[in-house]
């Protein structure tokens, strides 16, 4: 759907490179780009700050900075914006990207006005979002106190660790890191933690002192006005009512595929992000998609990893290489959830990123081509459905380029 | 003019009004709206903080055309006259109406048999303009329909309109031209007088002359303050399914099922904000407050949704919901005028009446006449231009000139719908200012996207923790902003 334009309309610019988003995918491939002579890089980052997600997670946990010292998200974000704005890219925030003027050129937003963005290589790095309740489908009613952990983060962040502003005594949804992240942001700010719920056999981590009931599923909101409770179904079947005034629905990621979508890209149905090939690159000569957008959640460092190696691909676009017209198609089955990259493209042999749906102790994996196997191998420990594993490069050496789809494929 | 919400209500001569309307709904905003015309004192009075809180606010939002409303009802009149001059009403405030047309799919033999009948009926509604399409012109028209579709009757006319808005717009003008606004205000207790009525409140007492019930699924509970028991409201509740934005592209038209011996069946129709709407389903309750959504209601919903439009059930759900229709056990509204009690009930809107909203408060003018009302001349009202919420017509963030004139408006605060700070403050300091959040995304519908507030949450609270800032005036938004 095109927008109409009113009055005067936008300007016209142009630039090299135009990252959308400045998290630490966004942020890192700027970094290499700029420092890389790539021209004028520009990032857009629709928030007053930039930084990404990690802003808000004011803890340790973000690796370490140049002395060993363990760096807290914040620290993490404000030095990925400076090792960006060194590199001489120019970071924007309060600007945002909403759509698109033709294949490479974007409809943006600013307080300074509208504009039309044309660049030579677009990388797009905005990120994931966790589906909050309407997307899960629980029922009952729509009252206050219900938040995703990214809601009560921010919260926090903006009024700081206060009962008033996000209640009394809740319950977190989730049996994940996240959901303990989402424990601990709570505790901090002196809500009681009634219980965690999570749809797990058993928790993938402790969350000290909070009762859990594992193998659950919350099927009813209630309460008028603010919250007053949730029903819960036990792993034994039974349906009870746990007071409380928040709920905190964490985890179950969906990237934020919005520009992907409007711009027709196909989606990786495993991950609903933009399928790509080893080079990060999409359907789109010349658009390219880095971090959660991809998958969902990975760990900052991860991101940060994708937005440099993508550097070495966008260079060769705009040195005027050509872009691959298709690559082999990857995808795992059952159960494993997701595998990435989507495509193999041109580049050697590549790691692939593997995400199980359920716990797998000490897994054979195999990966098949043409239904032949390739290469079949027991790994050492246990896979969870919160954490990906990675498979190196030579899980793929052997694969034929000319030929059909390659399959990742797992058994007990 | 005034809006209150909190603190005693107006004693003395300033409690003493002409007409007082309970029930601030689509359809008590209307009555307030057409009353304002005339030099008289008006109240409207509301029990929630906000106006549209009630059914008027959880809807499928179509502007119908009465094509297959009882031939013959008052209804059946209402709904068709309404369709016109809300129509109208919604160019002239800035009200986001599609008009997209209906299809009726039908499914099996039967359904189509049913077709032709349907058409004939349309016609004694007055709507000529109905054609029957077959299977192939049908695919062509709505290439994403799922196997099976036979055929389809075409409802030229059938529109989607923002509920909200509407609402907002009739109260919104009301109060700008006189009427005085009591929200948190539910009417207890009736003594009826000559020649006031007092109206009891736990915010003190109004005195008024003639009185309209326009208490939608309470309208029952009110007739019985004045000792009148004509008719029962049952609740029949209608879930919903929202789809996000990424749907819009499969549909083109609004979905009617084709009644039948298995009931009513479910639609799916595009909204106004760019979203697909499936539902309603139809459940008789007892309980008038029981507007949660249930595991059985949407796993149904989306059971029938997927025969229509497979693709659909591919996207994430933005919002799930349900509305109460005010059933009365009778094909047709309750309206009556109870001339001896200077008394007008407006029961029994049951699942029309945001679209005959502007015809019944003309109906309930003429009632109003008969209980002794003298209106004076009519003068205009004061004009209103309401903020545009449709996907379908210009919006702030995409306007350079407004941009330009006010940074505030290039700035996004609600990304998933938009929304710029800009048009969060001009709600803050509108005539009907939000009582609450909820009350904000349905002026703004900041918050009302695919995350629900994941990203933008607590920047929207802070926002309207802060109210509204000095200096600032909504006439920036542009002329007759609200
Ligand atoms: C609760 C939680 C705890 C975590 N804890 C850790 C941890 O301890 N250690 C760790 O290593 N990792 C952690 N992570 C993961 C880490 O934060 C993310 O992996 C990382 O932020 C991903 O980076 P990204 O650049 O892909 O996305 P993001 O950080 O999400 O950045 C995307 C950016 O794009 C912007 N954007 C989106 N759309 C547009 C648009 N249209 N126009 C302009 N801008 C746009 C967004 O505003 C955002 O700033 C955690 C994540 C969460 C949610
Ligand atoms: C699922 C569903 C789908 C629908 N779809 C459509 C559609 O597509 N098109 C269409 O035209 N119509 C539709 N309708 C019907 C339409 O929504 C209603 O007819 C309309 O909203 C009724 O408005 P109302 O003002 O009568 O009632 P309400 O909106 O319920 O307003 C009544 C108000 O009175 C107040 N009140 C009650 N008692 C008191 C008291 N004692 N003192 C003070 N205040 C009081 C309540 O708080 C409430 O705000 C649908 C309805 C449902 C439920």
């Amino acid at each position: 759907m095109t927008r109409a334009v009113r009055g005067g309309g936008a300007v016209t610019r142009a630039v090299d490179v135009l990252v959308v988003g400045a998290g630490p995918a966004g942020l890192s491939a700027a970094a290499r780009l700029a420092a890389a002579g790539a021209g004028r890089v520009e990032v857009l980052e629709r928030e007053a700050t930039a930084g990404g997600v990690p802003r808000h997670c004011a803890r340790p946990g973000f690796g370490a900075d140049a002395l060993g010292r363990a760096l807290t998200g914040p620290a993490y974000a404000r030095r990925a914006v400076r090792e960006a704005l060194r590199a001489g890219a120019a970071v924007r925030t309060g600007v945002s990207a909403t759509g698109w003027a033709g294949p490479l050129t974007l409809e943006v937003t600013a307080p300074t006005g509208l504009e039309r963005i044309r660049a030579g290589a677009v990388v797009l790095a905005t990120g994931a979002r966790e589906r909050p309740r309407s997307a899960r489908l629980v029922p009952g009613t729509r009252p206050a106190g219900v938040l995703t952990t990214g809601e009560l983060q921010r919260t926090v962040a903006r009024f700081g660790p206060r009962t008033e502003h996000i209640g009394r005594r809740a319950v977190v949804v989730g049996g994940d890191p996240v959901a303990r992240g989402a424990v601990r942001t709570l505790r901090a700010a002196g809500v009681d933690v009634a219980a965690v719920v999570t749809g797990l056999p058993s928790p993938a981590v402790a969350f000290a002192g909070v009762p859990v009931l594992v193998g659950a599923v919350v099927t009813e909101l209630l309460g008028r006005g603010r919250l007053s409770g949730i029903a819960v179904r036990g792993g034994d079947g039974r349906t009870s009512v746990l007071r409380c005034d928040t709920v905190v629905f964490t985890g179950d990621w969906i990237p934020d595929h919005e520009l992907v979508r409007a711009h027709g890209l196909p989606l990786h149905p495993g991950t609903r992000g933009p399928v790509t090939d080893q080079g990060f690159r999409t359907a789109e000569p010349g658009v390219f998609a880095v971090g959660n957008l991809l998958r969902g959640v990975e760990p900052a460092l991860v991101a940060a990893a994708e937005g440099r190696a993508v550097a070495r691909a966008v260079l060769e676009r705009l040195a005027g290489g050509p872009w691959p017209a298709s690559g082999v198609p990857v995808a795992a089955t059952a159960p494993l959830r997701w595998v990435t990259p989507g495509l193999l493209g041109p580049e050697a042999a590549t790691s692939l990123l593997v995400r199980p749906e359920r716990r797998l102790v000490r897994p054979v994996l195999t990966v098949t081509q043409d239904g032949a196997p390739l290469r079949r191998e027991r790994l050492g420990g246990t896979l969870v459905p919160w954490r990906s594993v990675r498979l190196g490069a030579r899980w793929t050496s052997g694969v034929d380029l000319a030929g059909g789809p390659v399959t990742v494929s797992a058994e007990e | 003019m005034s809006v209150t919400r909190t603190g005693p209500l107006p004693t003395g001569e300033a409690s003493e009004y002409d007409v007082v309307v309970v029930g601030a709904g689509v359809v008590g905003s209307a009555i307030a709206r057409a009353l304002a015309r005339y030099p008289l004192r008006i109240a409207l009075m509301e029990a929630a903080n906000d106006v549209g809180d009630g059914t008027s606010k959880a809807n499928t939002a179509i502007l119908h055309t009465g094509f297959d409303a009882a031939p013959g009802t008052l209804e059946a009149r209402l709904v068709r006259e309404g369709h016109r001059l809300l129509g109208a009403y919604a160019r002239e405030a800035g009200i986001p109406v599609e008009p997209l047309g209906a299809l009726l799919v039908a499914w099996d033999e039967e359904q189509r048999a049913t077709l032709p009948r349907l058409a004939e009926k349309a016609e004694r509604n007055g709507h000529r303009t109905t054609r029957l399409l077959g299977a192939t012109e049908l695919a062509a028209r709505e290439p994403h329909l799922g196997p099976g579709a036979l055929g389809a009757l075409e409802v030229p006319g059938e529109s989607v309109i923002c509920p909200w808005t509407t609402t907002l717009a009739y109260a919104t003008q009301a109060v700008r031209s006189g009427v005085d606004l009591h929200l948190n205000c539910r009417v207890e207790k009736v003594r009826p007088g000559d020649p006031y009525h007092r109206l009891v409140t736990r915010r003190g007492v109004l005195r008024t002359r003639l009185l309209v019930n326009a208490c939608g699924l309470h309208a029952d509970a009110f007739d019985a303050l004045v000792g009148r028991e004509d008719f029962t409201v049952t609740p029949r509740r209608g879930q919903l399914l929202v789809f996000d934005k990424f749907a819009r592209d499969l549909v083109r038209h609004i979905l009617l099922p084709v009644p039948g011996a298995l009931g009513k069946g479910v639609l799916i129709s595009p909204t106004v904000y760019g979203n697909v709407m499936l539902g309603p389903t139809a459940e008789d309750l007892d309980d008038k407050t029981a507007t949660g959504t249930t595991a059985e209601g949407l796993a149904g919903l989306r059971e029938q949704g997927g025969r229509i439009l497979p693709a659909l059930l591919d996207e994430e759900v933005t919002a799930v919901y349900a509305g109460l229709r005010a059933a009365t056990g009778q094909e047709d509204y309750r309206i009556a005028a109870h001339p001896a009690l200077r008394y007008v009930t407006v029961g029994g809107i049951r699942s029309t009446g945001l679209t005959a909203s502007l015809a019944i408060a003309e109906h309930v003018l003429g009632l109003l006449a008969d209980c002794g009302l003298d209106p004076g001349p009519a003068r205009p009202l004061a004009p209103v231009r309401m903020p545009n919420l449709g996907e379908a017509f210009p919006r702030p963030y995409r306007d350079a000139e407004l941009i330009a004139r006010d940074p505030e408006f290039g700035t996004i605060v609600c990304h998933c719908e938009r929304v710029t700070r800009g048009e969060i403050r001009a709600a803050l300091v509108s005539t009907i200012p939000p009582g609450g959040l909820d009350g904000l995304r349905r002026r703004t519908r900041a918050r009302g996207g695919r995350c629900q507030g994941h990203h933008c949450g607590a920047e929207v609270r802070a926002l309207f923790e802060e109210g509204p800032r000095e200096g600032r005036s909504a006439g920036r938004y542009g002329k007759g902003a609200p």
